[in-house]
């Protein structure tokens, strides 16, 4: 679980944490590829009949070691994060913030087009945006 | 420091908002918290600091096209907050910020007369 805290005085973190597990405990139709909810990054997708929109909220990450991969219809995000140096001497108090590796993979829907896709990071969120078929949009058929 | 957020008096915006994860780390100059608040631009960072109060506030603005239907959404609020107690030992008006890539770093140093000292003892 992501985001727990170690430090049992900072009681809002641990309810915070309560809260999401009982909301993953609740979740009666997990996804395939494990919890959907609560991992990192958080994930919010849309879509438009033009595209499918995907945030990855993924703050403080190089973009250049951020890997995103389109296969077979299923989207791959993955990377690390790396825990900010404290010297020897500090003390650490609270520690919610992820660090380490990570991946999530989303399901895409069947008319995407894996050669329109567009990936933009910026203020910490990974937004990509990839294309639909042509031959997908909707048509108004004229009737002769 | 401690965290403080439900404790606080309520105020004219006080709507729902995203508690954002932070991590605390004190040495002996000062504390230093970073706070993850992704999707925040710059301008939309609101940092206060009254008396012993410290107030992260955060406004997500995400470009999205006209008509984008949410399918499955996981951070569910366009706002964050997180409001902390400093104790007396640390210089709340010498509270320095960096804010990069959606990562807030702050850094609270401690009061001259707080630093830790050496104390010599003489051998009479």
């Amino acid at each position: 679980m992501m985001y727990r805290s170690l430090f049992p005085r900072d009681w809002l973190a641990e309810l915070d944490r309560l809260q999401r597990d009982v909301q993953n405990s609740f979740q009666f139709s997990p996804s395939i590829r494990g919890i959907a909810r609560g991992g990192f990054p958080a994930m919010n997708v849309g879509g438009t009949p033009q595209s499918v929109e995907i945030f990855a909220f993924a703050p403080g990450i190089d973009p250049a070691t951020l890997d995103v991969q389109i296969e077979k219809g299923v989207l791959t995000v993955a990377g690390e994060r790396q825990r900010q140096h404290a010297g020897p001497e500090a003390t650490l108090h609270i520690d919610e913030r992820f660090e380490g590796r990570f991946r999530r993979v989303v399901t895409l829907p069947d008319d995407i087009d894996p050669n329109a896709v567009d990936a933009k990071y910026r203020d910490g969120v990974l937004r990509i945006s990839i294309g639909r078929k042509q031959s997908a949009q909707p048509r108004r058929i004229t009737v002769q | 420091m401690s965290d403080n957020t439900a404790a606080r008096k309520p105020t004219a915006n006080d709507e729902t908002a995203l508690l954002p994860p932070v991590d605390v780390i004190e040495d002996a100059s000062g504390i230093t918290l970073y706070a993850d608040l992704p999707g925040v631009p710059k301008d939309k960072l609101h940092l206060h600091v009254e008396a012993d109060t410290l107030t992260i506030e955060g406004d997500i603005d995400l470009e999205m096209p006209e008509g984008t239907v949410a399918s499955h959404v996981e951070v569910s609020l366009p706002r964050y907050r997180r409001v902390f107690t400093l104790s007396k030992e640390l210089d709340s008006s010498k509270v320095s910020a960096e804010f990069s890539q959606g990562v807030l770093k702050l850094g609270i140093p401690k009061a001259e007369h707080a630093q830790p000292r050496k104390v010599e003892v003489k051998v009479l």
